[in-house]
C-alpha cells in the first residue's frame, strides 16, 4: 500500500526531516555487527551539467559549484557522496556527451570527500545504453558495504524503457541473497521504482519486481532522483524517498497538467535545489534525513 | 486576376498557414474501426491529440518516422512500442468520458519530455 509524503510523516509522528524507515530494526547479522556504526552520508542528484535554459535556471553554469560549495562546507564531513544519476543533460551528439560527462567530473572532483559514488540517469546513459557513462564512472550497477549498512545500486535508465531488466534483477536477488532479512538496506536508483506518477513517466517498468524482493528484508530505503524534488512515498514498509535536483524544480506529480521545470524565481534564486544529508546510526530505527537548499 | 485578387488570396493562404501552424494538431475517430493515423517523430505526435467517442471501438495506427518512440497511455491502460517503419495498432473501446494525456515513455532525447499528446473520450 502506499502512502504520499503528508501520511507518511503523520504517521511517522514527526513531521518534519526525521523519518522511520521501517518496522522496526533488529540486529545486523552477526558478521556485520561489530562494523556497525553511526556515519553520514550525502546524495546529490540531477543536476544536468550541459542544460541551458535562462528562464528555469539561468545560473546554470555555477549551480553545480555551488552544490560542491555546500557540501564541502557541511559541518559534518560525510563518509561519502551517492549522485543519484542525470549527471549531465542529454545530447544527441557522442562526442559532446563525453565533454559534458568529463566536464562533469572535473567539477566533482572539487569535492573534499573523495569517495563518491554515481549512478546513471537517462539523460546520461538511456540514448548509448550507458557505454559514454561507463568510460568515465564504470559499473551502472554495483553493491557495497559501509559500516554495517548494506547499499545496492541500480540502474534502471541504460534501457531506455526505463527497465532494471531481467540479468539486473538477478544479480539484485544475488545481492540480497547475501544478506540477513534484518540487515539494513538502502537501495540507490534514478527512477522511481514504484509508479510515482506514470503519466509523466514517473515509474519504473519493472520496478515493482525489485521492491518485491525488497520486501522480506526488515530494514530498507530507497533514495533516487529523476522528479527533481522533495518525495516520500511508502510501499508497504519500504520508504522511499526523492532528492531535489541541482538544476531546476520540477512541479510535484500531477499537480498541473504538464510535467514544465518551475521558472527561476529572482527574488529566491536556486529557490527547490538542493542536496540530502543522510544519518544512519545503528541504534536508531531510523535513516535521518536532512535537506540542504542550496 | 488583378493584383488585388492576388494579394487577398496570398493573404488567405498566409492566414490558413498560420492557423494550421498555431491550432494543435488534432484528430477524430468518427468511424468504428477506421485507423486514426498517428505519426511519431523527436519529439511529437502528429496529430497529438485524438478526439473518440464513449463506447466505440476505436483503432489508433503509429508509425514511427525517425527512431524507436513509446505510446503510454497510463489512464486507459494502453501502451506500444513504436519501431520504425512499421505500422503499430492499438485498438480499445474508451469506457469513459475525459481527457486522458498519453507520452512517449522511451527516453529518445533532448526534448523526449515534451512528447505527449491527448486521447480526449467525448459522450
Amino acid at each position: 500500500m502506499a502512502m504520499q509524503r503528508r501520511e507518511f510523516l503523520r504517521l511517522a509522528g514527526l513531521g518534519g526531516i526525521f523519518l522511520v524507515t521501517g518496522p522496526g530494526r533488529s540486529a545486523l547479522a552477526a558478521g556485520e555487527q561489530s562494523q556497525a556504526e553511526e556515519f553520514t552520508f550525502v546524495q546529490m542528484s540531477d543536476s544536468h551539467w550541459g542544460f541551458s535554459g535562462p528562464a528555469v535556471n539561468p545560473e546554470a553554469a555555477v549551480t553545480l559549484k555551488k552544490a560542491v560549495d555546500e557540501v564541502n562546507g557541511l559541518a559534518k564531513r560525510p563518509d561519502f557522496i551517492v549522485f543519484t544519476g542525470d549527471l549531465t543533460h542529454t545530447t544527441d551528439d557522442p562526442q559532446e556527451r563525453r565533454k559534458r560527462l568529463g566536464e562533469f567530473k572535473e567539477i566533482i572532483s572539487g569535492l573534499t570527500v573523495k569517495d563518491v559514488k554515481f549512478i546513471p540517469g537517462e539523460h546520461d546513459a538511456s540514448l548509448d545504453n550507458g557505454e559514454a557513462y561507463k568510460e568515465f564512472f564504470g559499473q551502472t550497477h554495483y553493491a557495497f558495504s559501509h559500516k554495517g549498512v548494506h547499499f545496492i545500486a541500480l540502474d534502471n535508465v541504460s534501457d531506455p524503457t526505463a527497465s532494471i531488466g531481467d540479468e539486473q534483477l538477478q544479480w539484485f536477488g544475488a545481492q540480497l541473497a547475501k544478506l540477513d532479512k534484518n540487515d539494513r538496506v538502502v537501495v540507490l536508483a534514478h527512477r522511481p521504482l514504484f509508479d510515482l506518477y506514470p503519466q509523466w513517466d514517473w515509474a519504473t517498468r519493472d520496478g515493482a519486481k525489485a521492491v518485491e524482493m525488497l520486501t522480506p528484508f526488515a530494514d530498507v530505503t530507497v533514495l533516487y532522483g529523476h522528479i527533481h524534488q522533495e518525495n516520500h512515498f511508502m510501499t508497504g514498509s519500504i520508504p522511499h524517498h526523492a532528492a531535489k535536483s541541482l538544476i531546476f524544480p520540477l512541479p510535484a506529480p500531477g499537480s498541473v497538467p504538464k510535467r514544465v521545470p518551475i521558472a527561476w524565481d529572482p527574488a529566491a534564486p536556486f529557490k527547490g535545489l538542493g542536496v540530502r544529508g543522510v544519518g544512519a546510526a545503528p541504534a536508531k530505527k531510523n535513516l535521518e534525513l536532512t535537506e540542504y537548499p542550496l | 486576376m488583378s493584383t488585388k485578387s492576388k494579394l487577398r488570396a496570398l493573404l488567405w493562404i498566409a492566414a490558413l498557414g498560420l492557423s494550421l501552424c498555431c491550432v494543435p494538431w488534432t484528430a477524430s475517430a468518427q468511424e468504428p474501426g477506421v485507423p486514426v493515423k498517428i505519426t511519431a517523430k523527436k519529439f511529437e505526435y502528429n496529430p497529438s491529440e485524438i478526439t473518440v467517442k464513449k463506447g466505440v471501438p476505436v483503432v489508433l495506427e503509429f508509425t514511427a518516422l525517425d527512431r524507436l518512440h513509446g505510446f503510454s497511455c497510463p489512464d486507459l491502460g494502453l501502451r506500444a512500442d513504436l519501431v520504425p517503419g512499421k505500422p503499430v495498432t492499438v485498438k480499445f473501446t474508451p469506457e469513459k468520458a475525459g481527457s486522458f494525456p498519453f507520452h512517449c515513455d522511451i527516453f529518445c532525447g533532448d526534448g523526449h519530455e515534451d512528447m505527449a499528446g491527448t486521447i480526449v473520450v467525448t459522450d
